[in-house]
């Protein structure tokens, strides 16, 4: 027997709750039976606030064999809100994995471009934490991440460690600097000059906000890279995960069933695939 | 299916008695209503709704369509699908449990349901709609009445095939009545003086269907149905759509009032104590403005025209690419009801067709 309905979630408790900038809060959360969730990186479940609602939210950690797994949320609505009002120990609900994953066994031996755009880099995460812990099965490394501004950086101690090592190439801007900032100011394309790749070998994987693909697709391909070496994870209104609902649909695609991580190839001519 | 071997005949007060013995027997029975009484538009033609049946007079099998199909029994307008306490935490599903007899439903209906049926059992099942499904009984009639804006017959649907637990046509003095499953058989042992079909009521019945058929062809698409997705090829920037939803109110009735729109949004509800809640689905409506909006106001279709289109899209094309079905199966209740008369499907894709 399975589940009486696909709609009802688990029950989950958050155990830690850190908060990351005035925005977006980390959530460390165990599932109340125990269970790993099984995700793979790119993946998303379905998060309940039980009387306000549910939202789709990416799987922020690499797959273990532990059960807690983390969610990064911004406050952009009525569930995150209420997610953002939730403390230790309170209990929401979960349902899946769901969707379509970054191809890991697919890229292996391959150079990776990561290319996150603020909020990109929380389902990226998984996928350059996961590539890290098999760091031999990879080529080279680039991490490319965008920011706002110096206060909307989102993983800071993290990715300040990535930008150490010296088997990751590591690079980042902000739109708007400060003050303090040192670093590269623009929009995350202007740091394409900067690096030269082998595109036979690279594949680009990409996530960031609607307006970010156009352009960063431009920049990968003026790098010499084909449109099938291209991978991005698209966000969409989503209301069920099951196919089911409409809302997600992108043309004739469903993104909670055929996404939200499609090879760029084979969405390209889709009328609303860019916005 | 039913073939020839199941054709029974009923006479005109046997049906009556029929519906008589369902309802003395405790069964849940909706059925067409005509509401004409009820119009207040002078010279009305009359409408007619689904709704509950308490008595066989109550019941009309000659309508030409309802102004909503009987999705609402399958996917209601407000479903509940979970309960829960809001702490500290427990939950449960709400699979229904209620059995009903929807009295009165055309081919071109029925289809609907069945491509409903395909969506909601594709992995991952919806048990909520299947249960209710499996716990719907459908009994068909062939329309004789045909409504001016339909064009079932040039969609492929003036006759089906299954779906049906019963299907009658009307011959006059009495109905031709097609066995398509174990549970209709066994609800047809509850009508009296039932017996076989004579050879020449089977074909008073084929001439039945071949005269709405004919009078259906009135209005229809100028070809073949199933040409739809490859006309919808590279069409996405025609004029059409542009100048068409020009006038539209972005109200959402094509969609509400569409055997084959099944879009739902769901949302939870808190008790007055604040101690329990349920979550529920409602009817949504890819018209409807907010339909593709995301948090912070990003719209995937903010655009009146891309909204207009999506939905030729999906009845022409999407839905028959994912599986295998055109989502829209003639009824002409778009047609009829939408304010600005721009819903029409036969118009869009018969312009499309000629090309201008
Ligand atoms: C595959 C996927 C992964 C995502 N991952 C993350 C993540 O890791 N972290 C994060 O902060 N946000 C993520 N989002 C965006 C997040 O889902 C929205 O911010 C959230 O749904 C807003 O819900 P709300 O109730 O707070 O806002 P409201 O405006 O009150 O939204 C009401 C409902 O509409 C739907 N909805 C609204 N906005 C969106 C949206 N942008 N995307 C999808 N559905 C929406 C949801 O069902 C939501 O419950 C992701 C979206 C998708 C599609
Ligand atoms: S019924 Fe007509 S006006 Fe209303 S949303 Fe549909 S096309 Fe637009
Ligand atoms: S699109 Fe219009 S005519 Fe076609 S099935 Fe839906 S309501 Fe009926
Ligand atoms: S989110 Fe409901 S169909 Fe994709």
């Amino acid at each position: 027997m399975g589940s009486p309905s696909p709609y009802l979630p688990g029950l989950a408790t958050i155990m830690k709750i850190e908060e990351q900038t005035a925005m977006e809060k980390l959530f460390m959360v165990r599932p109340n039976d125990g269970k790993p969730l099984g995700h793979k990186p790119g993946q998303f479940v379905e998060v309940s606030v039980f009387g306000v609602g549910e939202c789709p939210i990416s799987v922020s950690s690499a797959p273990n064999k532990k059960a807690d797994f983390e969610i990064c949320v911004r406050r952009a609505g009525n569930v995150t809100n209420a997610l953002h009002n939730l403390k230790a120990g309170d209990v929401i609900g979960i349902r899946g994995p769901y969707g379509t994953h970054f191809p890991a066994e697919d890229l292996r031996g391959k150079d990776l471009l990561f290319v996150a755009g603020g909020l990109g880099i929380v389902p990226l995460r998984s996928f350059i934490n996961y590539v890290l812990e098999r760091r031999k099965d990879y080529g080279r490394i680039i991490v490319l991440f965008g920011a706002r501004t110096p206060a909307d950086r989102l993983f800071k101690a993290e990715l300040a460690s990535l930008a150490r090592r010296p088997d990751l190439e590591y690079l980042e801007t902000v739109d708007v600097g400060d003050a303090s900032w040192k670093g590269n100011v623009g929009v995350i394309t202007t740091l394409f000059p900067k690096f030269a790749i082998d595109p036979k070998k690279t594949y680009a994987v990409m996530v960031g906000p609607p307006v970010m693909y156009r352009f960063a697709i431009a920049a990968a391909r003026a790098k010499g890279l084909a449109d099938d070496h291209i991978i991005v994870s698209f966000e969409r209104k989503m209301k069920c995960g099951l196919g089911k609902c409409g809302h997600c649909q992108m043309g004739p695609v469903y993104v909670c069933q055929e996404g939200p991580v499609f090879n760029f190839a084979a969405i390209k001519n889709l009328e609303e695939a860019l916005s | 299916m039913g073939g020839d071997m199941n054709l029974a005949i009923i006479e005109k007060e046997g049906l009556r008695l029929f519906v008589a013995e369902i309802l003395r027997q405790k069964n849940t029975v909706v059925g067409v209503k005509d509401q004409s009484a009820v119009s207040s538009i002078p010279g009305d033609s009359g409408f007619y709704t689904y709704a509950p049946i308490n008595s066989p007079e109550e019941l009309t099998l000659s309508f030409d369509v309802t102004l909503i199909p009987p999705k609402k029994y399958l996917l209601p307008a407000y479903e509940q699908l979970l309960t829960f306490n809001l702490s500290p935490g427990s939950i449960k599903a709400d699979v229904p449990k209620e059995e009903l007899i929807v009295f009165g439903v055309h081919p071109y209906d029925i289809i609907a349901i069945n491509q409903m049926d395909k969506v909601f059992s594709t992995v991952p099942q919806d048990n909520h709609y299947l249960e209710r499904r499996k716990r719907t009984t459908i009994i068909g009639i062939d329309p004789v009445k045909v409504a001016p804006r339909a064009f079932w017959s040039s969609m492929g649907a003036d006759t089906v095939a299954s779906g049906f637990d019963l299907m009658l046509t009307d011959i006059g003095q009495c109905y031709v009545v097609d066995v398509g499953s174990k549970k209709g058989a066994s609800l047809l042992k509850m009508a009296p003086r039932t017996r076989e079909a004579a050879p020449a009521e089977v074909k008073e019945r084929d001439k039945v269907r071949a005269g709405a058929r004919k009078r259906c062809d009135a209005n229809r698409l100028s070809f073949s149905y199933l040409e739809l997705p490859s006309l919808l090829d590279g069409k996405e920037e025609h004029v059409i759509w542009e100048e068409k939803s020009h006038l539209c109110f972005s109200c959402g009735t094509c969609n509400l009032v569409c055997p084959t729109c099944y879009c739902f949004d769901v949302r939870d509800d808190v008790s007055i104590d604040l101690k329990k809640g349920s979550r529920y689905r409602t009817w949504d409506g890819c018209l409807l403005s907010d339909f593709a909006q995301v948090a912070g106001g990003g719209n995937f279709r903010g655009h009146r025209a891309d909204r207009y289109r999506h939905r030729f899209y999906r009845k022409g094309q999407f839905i028959y690419r994912r599986f295998g079905d055109i989502a829209c199966v003639g009824c002409g209740r778009c047609s009829a009801q939408c304010p600005s008369d721009i819903a029409d499907p036969v118009a869009v894709f018969n312009r499309l067709k000629e090309g201008i």
